[in-house]
C-alpha cells in the first residue's frame, strides 16, 4: 500500500496522440532528404504505434524493438558509410524518434520524446534557415510544449491546451529577444566539421567546361544581395567578379596554379567610386563576388593578383560584406612576366582552323584583334542559346565554324583562344552580370540565372580590359538580362520568366522580407552583434559585460512576467469591503471577529464583551445582513459605511 | 532528530499552522527543477554547441526560445501553488489497517485554474487534484493507519510539476490534524454474560431495585421485566414495556479486560475487545466496558460505540 507511486508516474492514454503528433511533427519534415526506406520505416512505426493505442493493445516486446533499433542503426551505416557526421546524425535521431514512441510507458519516457523532439527541431536548420521553416518549427514547438502541458496537467479540452502552450511561449519570447541580442556569440565551428556539413551549397565553380555554367542558369536561387549607397549603375556596367580562370586544356578552364602567387595588383580609378554591401549566399568557396574592380576591401579579406575579391575561408555561410568599387578603371597597366605568359599558353594541336585564323590577325593592333573577332560573332550567323549541340576534341574550332551556337561560356572561350592564339594576353573570367533591384527594400538582387562568362585582354598601357563575347552577340542579355536574351522555348526558370505583374511583385515582396531575415536573423553573427550594440549607443562592448546585462534583463523579464500571471486579485465587493473595514477598526479596539462568526453573533458578543460598541456594531452588522442576505441597495451601503465614521476614535480606550 | 531532519526543519520552517485558512505565500513555497528539467537543460547545453558549431542564426533563435520557456514553465509552476487557500477538517476515527482520510477543504482565489496539485503525507498515496478558476474542492488526503492510537499523520507534501514537468514547487502545509485509529478489530466470540462477575465490579449494587423507567420490549427481554400494570393502563396492546433498571442487570453484558486471553499480547487483547464491542453493537446489546483503571458503564447505540472504541484505541495513552 506505501508508496504507491506507480500510477503517478505511468503514462496516460490520453497523452498519446499528443505525443505522437509531436514525434511526427518534428520527424516528418525530415523525410525530404532521407532515404526513402527511412522514411518508410518512420511512418510504419508511428503507424503501428497509433493503432496499438486506437485498440488499447501492449506495447511489443523489448527485444523486437532491439532487433528494430540494432537494424536500422545498421542500415544508416550502410547507406551513409558512417554513423558520424550531419546526414547519419539526423537519421540515427529521426530512427530514435519513430522506435521511442513503441516503448513509450511512463510519463519519464514522454519526456524522453519531448526532449528528442526539441532537438530534432534543431536540425533542420541544418538544411534550411527559411521563414516557412522558422514558422513551421515554431508550430511544432507549440506541440511538443502542448504535449508536457497534457503530460502533467492531465486531460483537457484541445483549446485549452493549445492556449496554454501558446501563452507560455508568448511569455517566452522576451527571453528569446534580449538572448538573441545580447548572448555573446562565437563562430564557429569549435571543432572540425564532418565533410558533409556543406554539401548542398551551390555556386560558380573553380572550373569551366562546357555546360557548367549552363546547368547554373537552371536555377532562381540568389546568388546575392547588394545594397549601393548611392544610385544603382547601369545595368550593363554590372559585372561581379568570380573565379578568373587562364589556363586552359582544350576543354576544361582552371585557374593557373600560380595565379595566386603573383604581385599585389594596381588600380587606378578613373571615375567615382561605387560604395555598396554585399549578402553573400554560401557557396563554399572564397571569391566575394565584387563589383569589378573593388579598391576597399572588407577586414578578413585580400585581391588576388587576377583582381578578384577573397575570403581568407570559403564562405560557408551568408555573409555581409562592405566594398568599395571602381567601374572604370585601370588595372596592372605594368603585369608580371610569368602572369601575361600564361594568358598566352595555349593547348598545343587543338583547333587548328581557329589558330589559322587567328593567325592572320597576328599583325594588327590588339584593339584591332579583338574588334576582329567581336565582329565576326556579330555579323556572322552566331546564335545565343541554353542548349547548343555536343562539342567534340576541337571545341572551339567547331564552335566557330560550324555550330555557331552557344552560350556565354563558349563565346568566352572561344574569344579568349582567338585572342592567345593571335598572341594578345587574355583570359576567362566568370562571375554574375547584372541583377534586378527589388523596389520593396531596394535591394539588387543576382540570381544563379544571372551567371556569367566574359573574357579581359591585357594592352599595354590600358592593363586588363574587360571584353563580353556575349554582348556582340545578344546585347540584351547585358542590357535586359538573360530571360529577354533568350529565344522563347529555352529552359529557364519560371521565376525569372515572371510575366504577369502581380505575381513579380509577390515574389519581391517575398524575397525583400527573407532579405530582413537573413540580414537580421540569419545573417547575426559576432560582426553584427557589434554593430546593432554599437548603434544602441554600446561601444566595444565584451562578453563579460555583455553577460551581465543580460542576466540583468532576464531577470527583469522574469520579474514582469511574474507580476503579469501574479493571481489578480478580483476587485472586492463593496459591501465585503465596508464589513471588513468595520471590523479592522473592532480589531483595533479589542475585539476581533474571528473567520466563522457571522454578523449577528459578532455583534452579540460586542455587546457582551463591549457594551460601549454595542449599539453602532449591532447596527452596522444589521446594516451588513440586510445588504448580504436581504433585498437592498446604495442606501445602507453608505450607512454601513458611515458607521466606520462613526466610531469613537481608539485611542479613548487607552485613557 | 537526526541532523538532515534539522536541516530540513530549519530550511523548510516546518511549524504547525495554526491559523486558518492556510495561505501558501511566496515564503512557504519551494521549487527545483526536476529530473526532466535537468534533462532539459542539458539538451540545450548541446543544442547550444551546435548552433555555434554550425552557425545555425535560426538554431540559436530556437535555444534561446526554449530556454526562456524553461524560465516561464517555473514562474508557472510556481504561481501553480502560490496563493492557494487551504482549510483542514477533522479526519474521521478508522480502525488500524485501514485508510485514515483528511479532509482539506482547498479555495482557489484567482481567475485562472490550478491544475495537477498532488497531496500526500510522507510515503503514503498521493492524491491528484484540479481546481477551476475561483474553484473550490474538498479531497482527503489518505493515511495508511497502521497503529491503534491518536495518529499525528505530520506535514502535508502539497507539490506540483505543471505545466511542463521541468519544476517541482512545493509546500508543506502542517495543520494539527489527528486521527484516532481504532485497534484492528478481532472477531471472537461474545463472553457470556455473567451476573457474578457483574456483581462483583458492581459492589453489590442490587441492580433489578434500581428502576429507572419504561421501554418498549424487545424479543430478547425476559418476561419477567414486563411492566405489567403499565400495559394494563394503555389501550394499545401491541406495544408491552419493559421495566429498565439501572445497574449491572443480567442482560447487560460486560466487555472486560480479564475476560480475554491472558497469554496474549495487550495489542491483541484491545482488538478482542474491539472484535467484542463492534459484535454486541451489532446484536443491540447493552454492553459496557472494563478497561484497567478504566470503566465504561453500559449503554447502548452509536456514541456509545466510539467512546467504548476511542477507550480501546487510546488505552495506555495519556
Amino acid at each position: 500500500m506505501k508508496r504507491s507511486q506507480q500510477p503517478v508516474d505511468a503514462l496516460e492514454h490520453g497523452a498519446v496522440p499528443w505525443l505522437l503528433a509531436g514525434a511526427l511533427a518534428t520527424a516528418g519534415p525530415h523525410a525530404s532528404h532521407l532515404p526513402a526506406w527511412l522514411s518508410l520505416l518512420v511512418a510504419g512505426a508511428m503507424i503501428w504505434r497509433a493503432g496499438l493505442w486506437w485498440q488499447h493493445r501492449p506495447l511489443p516486446a523489448r527485444w523486437l524493438l532491439g532487433l528494430l533499433v540494432i537494424g536500422g542503426v545498421a542500415a544508416i551505416a550502410w547507406q551513409f558509410h558512417s554513423l558520424l557526421g550531419k546526414d547519419a546524425g539526423v537519421a540515427m535521431l529521426v530512427l530514435l524518434m519513430a522506435l521511442k514512441p513503441l516503448e513509450m510507458r511512463s510519463r519519464r519516457d514522454a519526456q524522453v520524446i519531448v526532449m528528442l523532439g526539441f532537438f530534432l527541431l534543431l536540425t533542420h536548420y541544418f538544411y534550411s534557415q527559411s521563414i516557412p521553416t522558422g514558422l513551421w518549427l515554431l508550430a511544432a514547438m507549440t506541440l511538443l510544449t502542448g504535449a508536457l502541458i497534457r503530460l502533467h496537467g492531465g486531460a483537457q479540452p484541445v483549446t485549452t491546451i493549445a492556449r496554454q502552450a501558446a501563452l507560455l511561449l508568448l511569455q517566452a519570447l522576451p527571453f528569446l529577444l534580449i538572448l538573441y541580442l545580447l548572448f555573446p556569440r562565437v563562430s564557429g565551428p569549435l571543432w572540425g566539421l564532418p565533410q558533409d556539413a556543406y554539401s548542398g551549397l551551390s555556386g560558380l565553380s573553380e572550373q569551366m567546361s562546357p555546360g557548367s555554367i549552363s546547368n547554373l542558369i537552371q536555377s532562381g536561387a540568389i546568388a546575392l544581395r547588394s545594397r549601393f549607397a548611392g544610385e544603382v549603375p547601369e545595368k550593363a556596367d554590372l559585372y561581379w567578379r568570380g573565379p578568373v580562370f587562364d589556363a586552359y586544356d582544350g576543354s576544361t578552364w582552371r585557374a593557373a596554379a600560380a595565379q595566386r602567387a603573383g604581385p599585389a595588383p594596381v588600380i587606378e580609378a578613373r571615375g567615382p567610386l561605387q560604395a555598396y554591401t554585399n549578402l553573400v549566399e554560401a557557396h563554399n568557396q572564397r571569391w566575394l563576388l565584387a563589383l569589378d574592380v573593388p579598391t576597399s576591401l572588407p577586414p578578413d579579406s585580400s585581391l588576388a593578383p587576377t583582381l578578384e575579391a577573397l575570403a581568407r575561408e570559403p564562405l560557408r555561410v551568408r555573409a555581409r560584406f562592405s566594398l568599395v568599387s571602381a567601374l572604370d578603371y585601370r588595372a596592372n597597366r605594368v603585369e608580371a612576366a610569368a602572369t601575361l605568359t600564361q594568358a598566352l599558353s595555349l593547348p598545343a594541336q587543338l583547333n587548328p582552323r581557329a589558330r589559322a585564323l587567328a593567325g592572320e590577325w597576328r599583325s594588327r593592333t590588339p584593339e584591332k584583334i579583338a574588334e576582329a573577332a567581336l565582329a565576326m560573332f556579330r555579323t556572322e550567323d552566331f546564335h545565343y542559346t541554353l542548349r547548343p549541340p555536343l562539342l567534340g576534341r576541337d571545341a572551339v574550332d567547331e564552335f566557330l565554324f560550324t555550330s555557331r551556337r552557344g552560350f556565354c561560356e563558349h563565346y568566352a572561350s572561344a574569344f579568349v583562344f582567338l585572342m592567345r592564339a593571335a598572341g594578345v594576353p587574355a583570359r576567362v573570367v566568370a562571375g554574375y552580370q547584372g541583377g534586378e533591384v527589388n523596389p520593396v527594400d531596394g535591394y539588387l538582387t543576382v540570381r544563379q540565372s544571372d551567371a556569367h562568362a566574359w573574357a579581359e585582354i591585357w594592352l599595354a598601357g590600358e592593363g586588363w580590359v574587360r571584353i563580353d563575347p556575349t554582348a556582340a552577340v545578344a546585347p540584351s542579355r547585358i542590357e535586359q538580362g538573360i530571360a529577354a536574351a533568350l529565344p522563347e522555348g529555352e529552359p529557364l526558370p519560371a521565376i525569372i520568366r515572371l510575366d504577369a505583374d502581380w505575381l513579380r511583385q509577390l515574389r519581391n515582396r517575398w524575397e525583400a522580407a527573407n532579405n530582413s531575415w537573413n540580414q537580421w536573423v540569419l545573417g547575426y553573427n559576432p560582426q553584427r552583434q557589434r554593430e546593432v550594440l554599437s548603434r544602441l549607443g554600446w561601444r566595444d562592448p565584451d562578453w563579460q559585460s555583455m553577460t551581465a546585462t543580460l542576466a540583468a534583463l532576464c531577470g527583469l523579464a522574469l520579474l514582469i512576467v511574474t507580476l503579469w500571471t501574479l493571481p489578480r486579485r478580483r476587485p472586492a465587493d463593496p459591501v465585503q469591503r465596508a464589513w471588513q473595514k468595520y471590523c479592522a477598526q473592532l480589531a483595533q479596539r479589542g475585539v476581533r471577529r474571528a473567520e466563522w462568526e457571522g454578523p449577528l453573533d459578532f455583534a452579540q458578543r460586542v455587546a457582551r464583551e463591549r457594551p460601549d460598541l454595542a449599539a453602532l456594531t449591532s447596527e452596522a452588522a444589521g446594516y451588513y445582513a440586510e445588504l448580504r442576505y436581504g433585498r437592498s441597495g446604495e442606501g445602507q451601503l453608505r450607512l454601513l459605511q458611515g458607521c466606520v465614521r462613526r466610531l469613537p476614535p481608539s485611542r479613548r480606550r487607552r485613557i | 532528530m537526526r541532523p538532515g531532519e534539522a536541516l530540513q526543519r530549519w530550511l523548510f520552517r516546518v511549524t504547525r499552522d495554526e491559523q486558518l485558512p492556510i495561505v501558501l505565500g511566496q515564503r512557504r513555497i519551494f521549487i527545483v527543477p526536476t529530473r526532466a528539467g535537468g534533462l532539459f537543460a542539458i539538451v540545450l547545453a548541446v543544442m547550444l554547441i551546435g548552433a555555434i558549431n554550425y552557425n545555425l542564426s535560426l538554431g540559436h533563435a530556437l535555444i534561446f526560445l526554449l530556454a526562456g520557456l524553461g524560465l516561464v514553465a517555473m514562474v508557472h509552476t510556481f504561481h501553480n501553488l502560490f496563493g492557494l487557500r487551504l482549510i483542514p477538517g477533522r479526519a474521521e476515527p478508522t480502525f488500524a489497517g485501514d485508510l485514515a482520510r483528511f479532509p482539506l477543504q482547498l479555495e482557489n482565489p484567482r481567475r485562472q485554474p490550478r491544475r495537477a496539485l498532488e497531496f500526500s503525507f510522507r510515503e503514503q498515496p498521493v492524491v491528484r487534484v484540479d481546481l477551476a478558476a475561483d474553484g473550490r474542492a474538498t479531497i482527503a488526503v489518505p493515511y495508511a493507519a497502521d497503529q491503534r492510537g491518536r495518529l499525528d499523520p505530520g506535514r502535508v507534501t502539497l507539490a506540483t510539476r505543471y505545466p511542463l514537468g521541468l519544476f517541482r514547487a512545493w509546500s508543506y502545509p502542517y495543520p494539527r490534524w489527528a486521527c484516532v485509529v481504532y485497534p484492528k478489530p478481532l472477531r471472537t466470540p461474545l463472553p457470556t454474560p455473567s451476573p457474578g462477575a457483574a456483581a462483583d465490579h458492581h459492589h453489590g449494587d442490587s441492580g433489578q431495585e434500581d428502576f429507572a423507567g419504561l421501554r418498549p420490549r424487545q424479543l430478547s427481554d425476559p418476561t419477567r421485566h414486563i411492566a405489567w400494570k403499565a400495559v394494563a393502563r394503555r389501550s394499545d396492546e401491541q406495544a408491552l414495556l419493559i421495566k429498565q433498571f439501572a445497574g449491572g442487570a443480567s442482560d447487560e453484558l460486560w466487555l472486560e479486560w480479564s475476560l480475554t486471553a491472558t497469554n496474549r499480547s495487550v495489542e491483541d487483547r484491545l482488538s478482542i475487545l474491539a472484535g467484542w464491542v463492534l459484535a454486541a453493537d451489532e446484536q443491540q446489546l447493552r454492553y459496557g466496558l472494563q478497561l484497567p483503571g478504566q470503566r465504561i458503564a453500559p449503554a447502548q447505540g452509536q456514541a456509545h460505540r466510539s467512546h467504548c472504541l476511542q477507550a480501546l484505541a487510546l488505552y495506555g495513552e495519556a
